[in-house]
């Protein structure tokens, strides 16, 4: 059997849109079933938000919070391992599951591995792909011996599902002591003069650029070429440019641009999941092994002040 | 008060590298290493905290690694950390996240801190999973990716901002003691003065093995883990279109490409 459960995220009342992207990569690893699970108070408002193709089963599991809460969130998670039984159990690669994902697999009951982008089942023993070594090399894990195996997969690396089913709705009960609470969100800054999920075209500058007192090259050559300014995290976590100009999972999906022409960025995995799906990216980096030369249709090896400095001639 | 730091030295892989016989992992001859950029963070975090409680309290670092690991205990006690205990031995060799949380539980049991921090992920493997697997098995409260902490030692709960995806924040209340996982950007990590790192040299750093912690041979390692590597590969990987020649006329096409592609 290869029942595949699905933990659905959703945060401030919607579905997060990688829970589609698990159900399709449920289907595609050849689930005999796919049940998905909606945890949380209001859960069971987003049963529709997750009735598309492919989907068999939803059950709810109502908790104390609405906001997603770790200890509710894996107790929810075993209940629903011991009433279904699932040889796989997907989760995202996101920030809620990294804060207790690790605690299922802390249980030592079943077999555990994080941030996977392939999944295959051999003769009924699932085997994972995941990224080790700053992506230089993967990794095929297996599980010896458990016949339960939670992975985190990760976002982007499948389409989301779409269309509509009409799953059956039950729902299971799960109790659990809470030993943190939800305050607040925060909302992030104003984005003030600029929005880059709108920009079509973007110049990012990453570390390469070496010293905060260089920012201003590169923001007169974006202007220069017509492009709106973004960065990667280090450039915004020293301060160098806010934080509304971050790409990257904790900052900004650049989710209109055509054209990325990223300065100095080695493309981490953070970085490559507010960009990678831009049609045309273009790097320069001094380092020829940058991840971001794999994504990139243009590339160039070389020095960003160099280019910079005879690239703004042409836009003169 | 007392805040244990659990850190990682972190392998850098060189450009051109073999894999290992076994075809499990890669030959090691082919990495350098350096500390965990996230540990940085996590180590300020514990300093800063015993700065504002008037300096008092002692700060243990704390690596499950071999040798070359050691490096990266005296450059935390060189920056202000206290003491540093690093566990190894072969049979942990192989193991997984789980198994080396383990390893930490039975430290942390054993050192009792009011708080522990580690990073959220490490930048070699990124599995983002042993901190809260430690605190799983030491049923502690706990929090993950916090880029904002305000925590009094003693106090009966701590506030935490998570870093959410998307530039969002959630604030929270976290019972103590805790474990959280500290993301980068918290604060600003110091470099080690001289009078420093003069001084760690001279600072307690323990050696001890997976059975000075009581545990078996079938609690760490392979045996003691949840996955195993099968083996691993070198990714067939796109490649960009690579612009030649001089910088004056990679500039030149790159123009071109810019104003055909954006439109101008």
């Amino acid at each position: 059997m290869s029942d595949i459960l699905v933990i659905a995220e959703h945060r401030q009342g919607e579905l997060r849109p990688v829970s589609l992207e698990l159900i399709a990569a449920a289907k595609e690893a050849g689930a005999s079933s796919v049940t998905v699970a909606l945890i949380g108070a209001n859960a069971a408002d987003l049963t529709g938000a997750v009735s598309v193709e492919g989907v068999d089963e939803i059950v709810t599991v109502p908790t104390a919070s609405a906001n997603f809460q770790p200890d509710e969130w894996k107790a929810a998670v075993e209940a629903l391992i011991a009433a279904r039984s699932p040889s796989l159990v997907m989760l995202p690669h996101s920030v809620d599951s990294w804060g207790f994902a690790p605690a299922l697999g802390a249980t030592g009951n079943y077999g555990f591995a994080t941030d996977v982008f392939g999944i295959a089942n051999e003769g009924g023993e699932w085997v994972v792909t995941r990224a080790m070594y700053k992506e230089k090399v993967h990794a095929e894990i297996d599980f010896p011996g458990k016949s339960t195996v939670v992975v985190t997969v990760r976002g982007g690396t499948w389409k989301p599902a779409e269309g509509s089913s009409s799953p059956a709705v039950s729902s299971l009960d799960a109790s659990a002591t809470a030993n943190s609470s939800h305050v607040e969100f925060i909302e992030p800054p104003a984005t003030g003069d600029v929005d880059i999920t709108q920009a079509e075209f973007m110049l990012s500058i990453g570390r390469g650029i070496a010293e905060e007192d260089n920012v201003e090259q590169f923001s007169e050559l974006a202007d220069a070429v017509g492009a709106t300014l973004g960065c990667s995290r280090p450039i915004a976590d020293s301060g160098w440019l806010p934080k509304s100009r971050q790409v990257g999972q904790s900052g900004k999906v650049v989710a209109a641009c055509k054209l990325y022409l990223a300065l100095g960025i080695s493309g981490s995995v953070q970085h490559q999941a507010g960009m990678k799906h831009v049609d045309n990216i273009i790097a320069v980096n001094t380092d020829p092994e940058a991840s971001i030369f794999s994504i990139a249709r243009y590339g160039i090896v070389g020095d960003i002040f160099e280019i910079a400095d005879e690239l703004v001639t042409h836009f003169e | 008060m007392k805040i244990l730091v659990a850190i990682k030295q972190v392998a850098n892989l060189d450009d051109d590298f073999e894999i290992r016989d076994d075809g499990k992992d890669v030959d090691h001859d082919f990495c350098d290493y350096e500390i965990n950029e996230w540990d940085d963070y996590s180590l300020e975090t514990a300093l800063q905290i015993r700065e504002n409680n008037g300096d008092e309290g002692e700060i243990v670092v704390v690596t499950v690694g071999p040798d070359d690991a050691e490096d990266e205990l005296r450059k935390c006690l060189g920056k202000g950390a206290d003491r540093a205990i690093r566990v190894w031995d072969d049979a942990i060799e192989g193991s997984d996240q789980v198994a080396i949380a383990r390893i930490l539980t039975k430290v942390v049991e054993k050192e009792a801190p009011d708080m522990v921090f580690m990073g959220v992920q490490a930048a070699d493997n990124a599995y983002a999973q042993t901190g809260v697997a430690v605190a799983q098995q030491l049923g502690w409260p706990h929090a993950a990716v916090v880029n904002a902490l305000e925590y009094t030692p003693g106090a009966s709960t701590a506030t935490a901002n998570r870093e959410l995806e998307g530039g969002l924040e959630e604030k929270i209340t976290v019972n103590c003691p805790a474990v959280m996982t500290i993301q980068l950007g918290i604060n600003e990590p110091r470099y080690a003065s001289l009078r420093g790192i003069k001084q760690a040299a001279g600072k307690p750093l323990d050696e001890i093995s997976h059975s000075d912690l009581g545990l078996s041979d079938d609690e760490v390692g392979e045996a003691g883990s949840v996955s195993r590597v099968r083996k691993v590969f070198v990714p067939e990987k796109g490649q960009a279109e690579l612009i030649e020649g001089t910088p004056a006329e990679q500039a030149a096409r790159l123009a071109e490409i810019l104003k055909e592609l954006s439109g101008a």
